[in-house]
């Protein structure tokens, strides 16, 4: 989440601020052709006035590295299709993949996906997307069973109650309805999908089959790899599908067990947690380390824990590991053995219906071929650089092998291996790009949502120590939104931490009401590398949630150092 | 936390305002304080307009270490919820306001032990303070003393061996009775309700407690053993006496939130005007039915609930209720609660619609429900519904008593005992009748006296033709 990158948004460069690798392009640079297609660059260039200078230097810089490293293989930088099957061919069609594929197309590139599985990958299929369908339910069920609330609006609403099998379908038909139109999207814009399992032979090489059909090989200009990953089960946890389950299972709803116990805190369990309870089941939370919700700002989790956890028929361990859970067998229940994180020592035993483990996920590279290019993996994940090139045992580029999503591990959301997956094409097709992970929004969809972007505060402290700047907080209270209050939905709080001397934003962080959607202002400035001083004149129409970050906005103080 | 304390997250309070430590301050006499290095934690004035806060949770447990500036307790002002930081190191001995209760600002919320050791003091003071709620605090060292007699934390502890045995022994897991197996929404209702699970019975898969098993016993432990007289009423369904209880003779024992709910009901039917009408009536007939048809599993708690049943359907006013004072309602069904004597105290199971379910439907009803209350699960419908109240010591010999008017209901029947006794009939002729007491204590806002005397001459005339019972 907080790799190293190049801002999109620093002040362009004078000679004496540029690091190190800036300078070694600059002497390289120095030896390139001038490029006819600068000029041509030059429309698109304009729209990022602010980074000009940088762009232009690194995407003639990009040009003479591409012509060293493909001497040989390709005849000029990419010009020349008759040599390939395919310019571009990605291996996974998840939300990645279909991304950098419709961008490539939009690049003019011939484009193929290999798909072994179903066409969405995880997202659509196993993740995000059915989750909302759930979650949809359990917001509008918890708002039908919280009489106080509709009381208070003057509502009156006897017993709400659930079909199971109906709200499992509406998961799934959401599931097959995007997924259609992904496939569709593909098909429509001439994306050829190849069936099986792919396989990368060698540079530029990749194959693909199915099991009891002959192997296909083509070759194509550049590859990426977007093969995401499955949910990741810790040692001594025996899944059974039934009652010891992951993300994958829970999805499906096949029963809505009284007592579940969810391994992992993060978004997945917290999600989980709210489908779970809205639907009248009694939630235990195991998490490893001492806090709930480690992976939010501390100041959000504290908040959350009082209003999604505390509130809800839900109790947790801290500090504890599952280290060991048996499936309900023969009239016994789900045994979950729990070990003191730090004195290993097995502190409890629960008995539960059911168990969801939310530990997060292990990235899914098996059988890709990574040896045949010397490409060794980091507990799974495939390592790549700021621009999302593999990088193989030796520590050297590979060349035309990139790997965005879940797979390398860098932010594991969809839509950043989406952007991930662009960035790409759009360094394929010539024009350099580094995607800036900072400005990736994330969000957690429980009533009320969980959103954020950019660093916590701890990080940020962290950052300000090193490189020695000050930050500031603000924060504002849904309570004092109208049209939060309109809605009866006060509880909230969104956080700005910034730098008070130019303006900066460094983190967003939102629980409240809507919160996933009013990110994007937030993630927009730091994208565009907006700051707050310029922020803060932008009109919001009144009265609607998103004054809260206009309030938010409004109260940071920056103190301009000079002029 | 000061940077929530310095920032804009309330722009409209001064800044002065936001600024909010708890002042445990020293207690009133300094002495003791500095002796036992006890402080209290008051309630923080948020706002100047602020009188009262609600405490939204608390941040650290009762044992937890504090240090200085760590926050404490969150508490909810009109603005915003606020975390208050501790001015002190020390531990969070006792919490006296839970969350969700509010307090008054200046008062104190919990206790602030300087070291581990004197938690245990902590608590004895509040204890000592709570249960004599008076401004005198006795001296910490003396406190010290008897705290091992006032806490029933020790005592708890002490006797959770035995208690633990019964409560989960159903439980695969339970290793024996040393564990609780509880789902997490009753351990959250047992710690709000101040239930301890082990004295719980789990009705739940594989025997875990569930919510309703917490609700269950709650329940039985204060509403539904409340309403019957302190000195009356009881009806022991095993009908033994019960053994000498073993007590330590001389201690001051605080109220089990059982005995503070009896109490409270107690004292709130003094607000209710009564009176009593007494009657005789004979029950050879009655006594020979129950011979006649006890083998048919019926009871005879079940014949004089559907006797009164009978009579209150012909006077409704007797089964009416005034709750406000200014009006009263006729009860649309005759429902009779019986009182019954549970270990530790007493509950009201409902027979309902007495009147209209026939007799042999009714025993098998009481069955149930006294052997639902013996294993304290009675559910909130089956004990607090009651219109009317039974309650009969007639199996101690008891031969008349008086009951106390549970409120919110018109009127309680006492029972004593059936028993022969020589009577002079109008023809002059003396003989021996079965004969028993009832005493009728009612409200007299709604029930008057012409209204009793005739209700139970209904009564009479039904239990001394009890044919009418069978139908």
């Amino acid at each position: 989440m907080h790799s190293s990158s190049i801002s999109l948004c620093v002040p362009p460069p004078n000679s004496s601020l540029l690091n190190k690798s800036h300078k070694k392009c600059l002497d390289k640079l120095s030896f390139a052709p001038l490029n006819s297609q600068l000029c041509g660059l030059r429309n698109e260039v304009l729209r990022f006035s602010f980074t000009r200078f940088k762009r232009c230097e690194q995407h003639r810089v990009r040009k003479f590295v591409r012509n060293n490293v493909v001497s040989g293989l390709v005849a000029e930088n990419g010009n020349a299709p008759t040599l390939f099957d395919y310019d571009l061919v990605i291996i996974g069609a998840g939300v990645g993949g279909h991304g950098a594929a419709l961008h490539a197309v939009e690049k003019g590139l011939k484009t193929a996906i290999i798909e072994g599985d179903v066409i969405g990958g995880t997202c659509v299929n196993r993740g995000c997307v059915p989750s909302k369908a759930l979650l949809a339910v359990s917001g509008r069920m918890r708002e039908l069973k919280n009489e106080h609330h509709l009381k208070a609006l003057g509502l009156q609403v006897s017993a709400a109650g659930y079909d199971r099998q109906a709200v499992a379908d509406h998961a799934n038909n959401l599931a097959s309805k995007i997924r259609n139109n992904l496939t569709n999207s593909l098909k429509a814009l001439g994306v050829d999908i190849l069936t099986g399992v792919g396989t990368i032979m060698g540079t530029q090489r990749v194959k693909y089959g199915k099991v009891g059909f002959p192997d296909i090989e083509v070759t194509t200009r550049d590859i990426i790899i977007a093969t995401g990953s499955v949910p990741f089960v810790p040692r001594g946890i025996e899944v059974d599908g039934k009652t010891v389950i992951t993300s994958d299972h829970a999805l499906k709803l096949e029963f809505v067990p009284e007592w579940i116990a969810i391994v992992g805190s993060g978004y997945i369990g917290l999600e989980f947690s709210d489908v779970y309870t809205a639907l009248g089941s009694e939630v235990t939370f195991i998490e490893a380390l001492d806090q709930l919700m480690p992976g939010f700002d501390p100041e959000i989790s504290k908040l959350a824990q009082r209003v999604l956890v505390n509130p809800r028929k839900i109790d947790y361990h801290t500090g504890v590991f599952a280290t060991k859970i048996t499936p309900a067998k023969d009239g016994r229940p789900v045994v979950i053995e729990l070990t003191d994180a730090k004195t290993k020592e097995v502190k409890d035993t629960l008995e539960v219906d059911a168990a969801l483990i939310a530990t997060g996920r292990a990235p899914f590279t098996e059988g890709l071929g990574l040896e045949n290019i010397n490409v060794l993996t980091q507990r799974g994940f495939i390592p790549v650089d700021e621009r999302m090139r593999v990088i193989d045992a030796d520590g050297n580029l590979v060349p035309h092998l990139y790997c965005i999503g879940d797979a390398n591990g860098k932010m594991m959301l969809a839509h950043a291996a989406s952007a991930q997956g662009i960035s790409v094409v759009e360094q394929v097709s010539g024009r350099d790009h580094v995607l800036n992970h900072l400005s990736v929004p994330a969000a957690c969809f429980t009533h009320p949502e969980i959103s954020m972007v950019g660093l916590t505060e701890p990080q940020a402290r962290e950052r300000a120590e090193k490189e020695g700047f000050e930050i500031s907080i603000a924060k504002t209270s849904f309570k004092a939104n109208t049209k939060a209050l309109a809605e009866n939905e006060g509880e909230g709080l969104a956080k700005l931490i910034y730098r008070p001397d130019n303006g900066e934003i460094l983190g967003v962080h939102i629980i409240g009401m809507h919160a996933a959607d009013l990110i994007h202002e937030a993630s927009n400035a730091i994208a565009l590398g907006t700051s707050i001083q310029d922020i803060k004149f932008a009109v919001h129409a009144h009265p609607t949630l998103s004054e809260v970050l206009d309030e938010l906005f409004k109260s940071a103080k920056v103190i301009k150092l000079e002029g | 936390m000061s940077h929530l304390l310095q920032s804009t997250f309330i722009p409209t309070t001064p800044t002065t305002l936001r600024r909010c430590s708890v002042f445990p301050t020293t207690h009133l006499r300094k002495t003791h304080v500095v002796e036992s290095k006890i402080r209290e934690i008051f309630m923080p004035a948020l706002s100047s307009t602020m009188t009262e806060g609600k405490i939204v949770s608390w941040v650290k447990s009762e044992g937890d270490k504090l240090a200085k500036g760590e926050s404490v307790v969150v508490v909810e002002s009109d603005k915003a919820d606020m975390d208050v930081e501790s001015f002190y190191d020390g531990y969070l001995a006792n919490i006296i306001v839970p969350e969700g209760s509010s307090a008054s600002v200046g008062s104190t919320i919990a206790l602030l032990a300087e070291s581990e050791d004197e938690i245990s003091l902590a608590k004895s003071k509040t204890l000592t303070t709570v249960s004599s709620s008076s401004q005198e605090t006795p001296p910490a060292t003396v406190t010290e003393e008897v705290s091992p007699v006032v806490s029933p934390v020790a005592a708890a502890v002490s006797l959770s061996s035995d208690a633990v045995k019964i409560a989960s022994a159903i439980h695969p897991a339970s290793e024996g009775g040393k564990r609780v197996v509880a789902s997490p929404y009753a351990k959250k209702l047992a710690k709000e309700l101040g239930l301890d699970l082990r004295g719980v019975v789990g009705s739940g898969p594989n025997g875990r407690i569930v919510a309703k098993d917490v609700e269950a016993a709650a329940a039985a432990a204060s509403d539904g053993a409340a309403p019957i007289g302190v000195a009356a009423a009881a009806l022991k369904p095993s009908g033994s006496a019960p053994a000498a209880p073993v007590v330590d003779l001389g201690t001051t024992v605080p109220f089990t939130t059982m005995q503070n709910a009896v109490s409270r009901n107690m004292v709130e039917s003094l607000a209710v005007p009564t009176f009593r009408v007494g009657y005789t009536i004979t029950t050879n007939a009655l006594d020979s039915l129950y011979k006649k048809i006890k083998s048919k599993g019926v009871t005879m708690t079940a014949l004089l609930a559907k006797a009164t049943a009978l009579a209150l359907a012909k006077h409704p006013v007797v089964n009416s209720s005034c709750r406000g004072g200014k009006s009263f309602t006729y009860n649309s069904s005759i429902n009779i609660a019986v009182a019954v004597a549970i270990d530790g105290g007493l509950i009201t199971p409902v027979l309902q619609d007495a009147d209209k379910v026939d007799l042999y439907s009714l025993s098998r009803k009481w069955k149930e429900l006294v052997d639902k209350a013996r294993a304290k699960q009675l559910q909130p419908h089956e004990y607090t519904t009651g219109t009317f109240t039974l309650s009969n010591l007639g199996m101690f010999g008891v031969d008349r008593f008086d009951a106390i008017l549970p409120p919110g209901t018109g009127a309680i029947m006492a029972v004593g005992a059936s028993l022969p006794t020589l009577v002079g009939s109008k023809d002059g002729r003396i003989g021996v009748k079965n004969q028993m007491q009832v005493n009728v204590t009612a409200d007299h806002r709604v029930i008057y006296g012409a209204d009793l005397a005739s209700f139970l001459q209904t009564l009479a005339q039904i239990i001394e033709d009890p044919k009418d019972l069978t139908l």
